[in-house]
């Protein structure tokens, strides 16, 4: 079953053709041949009673008379039949009476003694007939006659008509496969088509290929279905091709515009750094040249005016400075190396000691952040976030800093902690925007860009950055480092 | 220190150049400043237009202090072409400008600076920065011998 569900359709629909025919005709040649069969012995156990009668009928007065010899020569007239090899003549006392042998050497055990006390009857064996009648006179049995009939008539015709049937079958055979191998081709051929460019489409994936053989049967439909689902995936692979080619074109235009936008921001920040910082060192510089050249001349609100002047143009300096490094950060190529945070904490703690002596600041570090991202560019971060943590404890008799990590999520936390000056909790949406502060110049000085910078490094690392504080009570700024930092973290995980 | 020498300062802008004047002298650095008051000017003074030598003498040349943003020819241009010249290969040339860009930094390396300085808008920290050159250039330093 496997064999024929593994054949290709032609191959299924001449077996199905020739089977079915096949079995048709053997069931109706099994038929006739029965049935013919059994009409052959009919005639034959009937040509036989006629015989027996007859013969009966003829040794009537041979058995009246106790003739036996008449009675033989009665029996001997059978011999006209050449199907009767023997016949035998009982008296009623079931006494063998006459016999007649056709060939005798072999006739004589054919003879048997079947009465029984019906009026007649046969026996068919294998190779004969044996057939009796009771001889009934005057309704009174007086014996009885035996014919053993050969079958040799009944087996050569069975013979012939098997040969026949055999002959017709295979011949009918020849053709339904000549007939059938032709007719086929009308169901297989678009079949086998079909199948063949699917298997095309399926290797090439060229969808611009067609079935032919569209007929108005079932296969007609399933070719036209096919086709039709052909040309519905070669519409929308076509749209999908445009709809990417479109995307493409909108990307490099896209990254056009924003290549232009990134030239003229250069351009804008090298003629800020070159153009901006001239005329404050001027204004700067010729003002400090008047206060100690003419210092004699001016009075002490000229002095101080010319102090205010100077004071401002070095803050201009400061902002214009602090915007240019904003704009570095923005500009600035992010490298991935493996940074270790924990590390950098700690020297830039350092530096801030050896900067300002004698201050007194609790310094915890949590070890072993390593991240993945730009040395100089979380250093710059880190360096403000400490640097911040430093300036608003300044007025805390104990001060303290801490920087670690917690993991929350599948995510790490990193965070700077101190209990600085703090700020309101509403403010805290301005804390990350550029020349934005939340305490006065006098308090704690600085432009307020660190917070800026800040966001900016965190957001190119694809993290987050918030804070969470409260006036008088310190201030804790959170940020992630979003999947670079993860990937890093796990990689040196897999490396240790 | 050798008041012989010669500091050449290329610089466009005339209150930048009293600036560093002033800054100079109140260090008391009395070497001849002589100032080209742009690239064409700075090459002119250097290499000469017409390709014979400068209106400088070169051997008294200690160093050049360089503007990046000039009219003409600019701070790097020069640059490259008194490096490319064999007379002027070796001639100290400190890039003193207002940017502290990276472009401009990778520039005036690339092109053979010996030295940036930033000037700062404070007079008092470029007074100081003015020092610092001043010894350096005019004393620290070992000029490279100069091709006649």
């Amino acid at each position: 079953m496997a064999l024929f569900s593994d054949a290709s359709v032609k191959v299924k629909l001449i077996l199905v053709s020739i089977l079915s025919k096949g079995i048709a005709l053997l069931v109706a040649g099994i038929v006739i041949t029965s049935l013919d069969l059994m009409a052959l012995r009919e005639k034959l156990v009937r040509r036989m009673s006629i015989q027996a009668d007859i013969a009966g009928a003829n040794c009537i007065s041979a058995l009246q008379f106790s003739d036996s010899n008449s009675a033989g020569t009665t029996l001997a007239a059978l011999r006209a039949d050449p199907r009767i090899r023997a016949a035998g003549l009982y008296a009623s006392d079931r006494r063998l009476f006459a016999t007649y042998v056709r060939d005798p050497p072999n006739g004589a055990p054919l003879l048997e003694d079947p009465l029984s006390d019906t009026g007649g009857g046969h026996r068919l064996g294998e190779d004969r007939l044996v057939l009796w009648r009771t001889i009934v006179l005057d309704g009174k049995a007086i014996g009885s006659v035996v014919i053993v009939s050969d079958l040799s008539e009944i087996s050569a015709t069975m013979t012939r008509d098997v040969v026949l049937f055999v002959c017709v079958l295979l011949g009918s055979l020849l053709i339904a496969l000549i007939i059938s191998s032709r007719l086929q081709r009308s169901i297989s051929q678009p079949i086998l088509n079909l199948a063949d460019v699917a298997r095309r489409v399926t290797l090439e994936k060229d969808y611009s290929v067609r079935a032919s053989g569209v007929s108005r049967d079932e296969i007609g439909s399933l070719v036209t279905a096919f086709n039709e689902m052909l040309e519905e995936i070669r519409q929308q692979e076509s749209a999908l091709r445009s709809a990417r080619d479109g995307l493409e074109q909108r990307v490099a235009e896209r990254t056009v515009q924003l290549r232009a936008a990134n030239k003229e921001l250069e351009a804008f920040s090298y003629s800020v750094s070159h153009d901006l910082r001239a005329p404050l060192r001027s204004i700067e510089g010729f003002s400090r040249a008047l206060m100690e050249d003419c210092a004699d001349g001016l009075s002490d609100a000229g002095q101080d005016s010319l102090r205010r002047i100077i004071g401002s143009t070095v803050r201009m300096g400061q902002l214009i400075d602090g915007l240019l490094n904003l704009s570095r950060v923005t500009r600035a190529e992010v490298r991935g190396r493996s940074v270790d945070l924990s590390s950098l904490a700690g020297e830039l703690v350092a530096e801030l000691r050896s900067g300002e002596d004698g201050r007194q600041v609790e310094c915890v570090i949590a070890k072993g952040a390593v991240v993945e991202g730009d040395p100089a560019l979380l250093r710059a971060a880190l360096q403000n976030l400490i640097g911040n943590a430093w300036k608003f404890t300044r007025k805390r008799a104990s001060a303290r800093i801490e920087f670690g990590f917690a993991e929350e999520a599948g995510e790490r936390t990193y965070f700077v902690r101190d209990n600085g000056a703090g700020f309101e909790m509403s403010y805290s949406d301005k804390l990350f925007g550029a020349f934005q502060r939340l305490h006065g110049q006098d308090e704690f000085p600085g432009i307020g860009i660190g917070l800026a910078t800040v966001q900016r490094i965190v957001t190119r690392h694809g993290g987050r950055v918030w804070a969470i504080g409260a006036p008088g009570e310190g201030a804790t700024v959170y940020f992630t480092l979003g999947k670079g930092g993860d990937i890093g973290r796990q990689e040196d995980r897999a490396a240790g | 220190m050798d008041d012989k020498r010669i500091v050449l300062l290329v610089e466009d802008n005339p209150d930048d150049e009293a600036l560093t004047l002033r800054a100079l002298k109140k260090n008391n650095i009395l070497n001849e400043v002589v100032v080209a008051r742009d690239g064409a000017e700075a090459l002119d003074y250097l290499l000469g237009s017409d390709g014979k030598s400068g209106r400088i003498r070169l051997d008294q040349l200690a160093v050049v202090l360089l503007d990046l943003k000039l009219p003409k020819v600019n701070g790097l241009e020069v640059l490259r072409r008194v490096r490319a010249d064999p007379r002027t290969r070796r001639l100290p040339i400190v890039v003193l400008t207002s940017s502290k860009e990276e472009k401009d930094l990778v520039g005036a390396y690339d092109s053979g600076a010996n030295s940036y300085v930033q000037k700062p808008v404070e007079f008092a920290a470029f007074v100081e920065a003015a020092r610092h050159l001043g010894l350096y250039w005019l004393v620290t330093n070992a000029p490279p011998p100069m091709t006649r």
